[in-house]
């Protein structure tokens, strides 16, 4: 009965192995309080976990009678994932060290955080996705309220916690009604399940709260209200790491239940209408509201609930290359938004997390650090998505795919709103290029050395970017194979 | 006949202590009517044949759960909440709102759907719930769901450690 253990074991190995570091880094704290070698132990892990995934890149399976999904689109969606967590492990060094958080407890939970993304990412059932669900968003309350001297840290945990909790009620009311309408737990039998029963009411019930939940986490409008206050009060590499990460595992998991779990009929139906219209909601507000921040992190918080709405223009199409077109959207923002915030953190001066920093601070910062002023500009380059940026593919990818699925309005809402995210993201660079320093005030001009490991870090994700939007061809085709209507059928 | 009977009661009193919940003002008041809820769910439970989950959820719940809430209000040395002011026009329409929700929600449980699911048969519920199933279960079909809730644990003990813990270091 137990035969199946070790090779399904095998296949979920990667997430085991930054499990298992997490608890490794928990014991050397505890042993060698604060260790200087515990994030070089946590970037290994992670390390490991992503060249362990990439093996399995063409090789999807399933794990523990269904529960899980092993390689293939999981482990695209991990190792975007993983991309996010390490980047951030390495930026929060220097950048915790100067706020004086640097404790080894932080590495810990953002490799706990990232069990649970990855869990999310590979669910193949309610319970698991629940659970990878809630291990990411414990930790993610934790790191947000990190710096519990401040108010503004406490009050964005705070808030973090009580609306994240009160989401979760949905999303698991959501779980109760799709386990009464179908009989199952499992993504591959739902659709049976719900042929057999024939409870659609209940089931697109369920759907609905589900979705709520989702929606939550990946920050939409009009379930977006918390987003910059947290986002504002979080220590700034990991408000780049919860704003990437997380968001990329949620929506991987959210593309999975839509594509294995739910009726055709139901996707181009009912759903495609909720999604397309919340992606265009989304993309509006979060772009106009963009507009009339002062503060740059307040700012890049409802740039990101514009991207989700990029995104979700993606999901609302139905189609494989509107999944795979997500998907390759999810890997340019992670390392373009992990960047942003990376620069940002260097950049801080206030000692609160950048909270009243407003954008004039940065004055004439890219001639006194060139490699923040260049790096920073290929970042908000490719949030604008100017080709030859990741950020222009993945724009071009969803709104393809909505363009083919008959959803031409909406690419065009989300064409105009990318005009308008022009503005706000080239201000920035107009700021710190273009003002004289004497713009900034005397505390933001304090010189100071940058750290070798965020120079090559930045360098890197500028890099990438520009890797993927010149020579995108590989990644899309594996990201739009995981989900094309064979694939989806042998996946299960 | 008697399990519906049983039901009705159950629900009511599960319903009643929610209600007790929500508008008692002292804190300890509604930690104790949170019991009574917890209670009338494990008979619930019960009445499905669900002995186990019942038991457990007395057990954990009512017992070691509530406890510790227990304890935490008498150690934070709570005054009673607040007396009621005016009556604010937010609250009103977010109850309103809330209610109109579950009304769908429960339209379409019943009107759309026709009837309340039928319950499994005894033999089938007692064999869902049995202790060997759910422990063969839990190490076979959700044994990597059991790792991972391990390390949700580890990481909400570590947390509230680093929130919590005086002068951390």
């Amino acid at each position: 009965m137990y035969d199946f253990l070790l090779a399904d074991t095998a296949r979920v190995l990667p997430i085991l192995v930054v499990a298992a570091v997490g608890i490794a880094v928990i014991l050397l704290d505890a042993f060698r309080n604060d260790s200087p070698s515990i994030p070089w132990l946590a970037g290994a892990g992670l390390v490991a976990a992503f060249v362990l995934e990439g093996f399995k890149l063409y090789d999807p399976q399933v794990a523990f009678f269904g529960q899980v999904y092993s390689g293939g689109a999981a482990a695209f969606a991990n190792m975007v994932v993983l991309l996010g967590a390490l980047g951030s492990v390495v930026l929060s060094v220097p950048y915790l060290k100067r706020i004086g958080h640097n404790y080894g407890e932080v590495h810990a939970l953002i490799l706990f955080a990232t069990v649970g993304m990855m869990t999310l990412a590979s669910a193949g059932s309610l319970i698991t996705l629940f659970v990878g669900l809630e291990t990411m968003s414990v930790c993610l309350y934790v790191l947000t309220g990190l710096v519990r001297e401040e108010k503004g840290a406490n009050e964005s945990a705070l808030k973090y916690f009580l609306l994240g909790a009160f989401s979760t009620g949905f999303f698991l009311y959501g779980i109760a009604l799709l386990y009464g309408a179908t009989g199952t737990m499992l993504f591959s039998e739902m659709v049976e399940g719900l042929a057999v029963t024939e409870r659609t009411g209940i089931f697109v019930g369920g759907v609905a709260l589900l979705l709520i939940g989702f929606l939550f986490k990946v920050s939409a409008v009009p379930f977006h209200m918390w987003t910059p206050d947290v986002y504002q009060g979080a220590p700034t590499t990991l408000t780049g790491f919860m704003s990437t990460a997380s968001k990329a595992a949620a929506f991987a998991a959210l593309v999975v239940v839509l594509a294995r779990a739910l009726p055709v009929d139901l996707v181009a139906g009912e759903v495609q209408i909720t999604l397309s219209v919340v992606a265009a909601v989304t993309m509006v507000v979060g772009n106009v509201i963009a507009l009339a921040q002062t503060n740059v992190k307040r700012m890049l918080a409802y740039s990101s609930i514009a991207h989700a709405g990029y995104i979700l223009a993606g999901l609302a199409a139905g189609t494989g290359e509107g999944y795979g077109g997500a998907l390759f959207y999810l890997l340019a923002y992670t390392v373009m938004n992990v960047g942003a915030f990376g620069v940002l953190a260097a950049l801080e001066w206030d000692k609160e997390q950048g909270a009243i920093q407003d954008i004039e601070s940065l004055a004439g910062s890219g001639y006194r650090q060139p490699i923040l002023g260049v790096t920073m500009g290929v970042f908000l380059f490719a949030l604008t998505g100017f080709p030859p940026l990741a950020g222009f593919i993945g724009k071009y990818l969803v709104f393809a795919a909505a363009v083919d699925a008959g959803l031409t309005w909406l690419a065009v809402v989300g064409v105009l709103a990318s005009v308008v995210s022009a503005y706000y993201y080239l201000r920035i660079l107009v700021v710190m290029w273009m003002k004289p320093e004497t713009d900034a005030p005397e505390a933001a001009r304090q010189p100071f050395a940058l750290a070798t490991s965020t120079t090559v870090v930045l360098s890197l994700c500028a890099l990438l970017l520009l890797i993927l939007g010149v020579m995108p061809g590989g990644v899309i085709e594996a990201a739009q194979s995981y989900f094309d209507a064979g694939a989806i059928v042998a996946g299960r | 006949m008697l399990e519906t009977f049983l039901f009705f009661v159950f629900a009511v009193l599960s319903v009643v202590g929610a209600l007790g919940m929500l508008i008692s003002r002292s804190p300890v008041a509604a930690a104790l009517w949170m019991v009574q809820v917890m209670l009338a769910i494990a008979c619930l439970y019960l009445t499905l044949n669900a002995a186990f989950i019942g038991v457990v959820q007395v057990l954990v719940y009512a017992g070691a759960i509530m406890v510790l809430f227990l304890f935490v209000i008498m150690l934070l040395n709570l005054e009673d909440m607040p007396s009621v002011g005016g009556i604010d026009w937010r609250k009103v329409v977010a109850g309103v709102l809330g209610v109109a929700v579950l009304a769908q929600l429960l339209a379409l449980v019943v009107v759309r759907f026709g009837a309340i699911p039928d319950a499994p048969s005894a033999e089938e519920a007692v064999a869902a719930t049995d202790v060997p199933y759910l422990g063969v279960a839990l190490l076979t079909e959700h044994a990597f769901t059991l790792q991972i809730v391990g390390v949700l644990l580890l990481a909400a003990t570590i947390g509230a450690v680093v929130l919590a813990k005086k002068r951390f270091v």
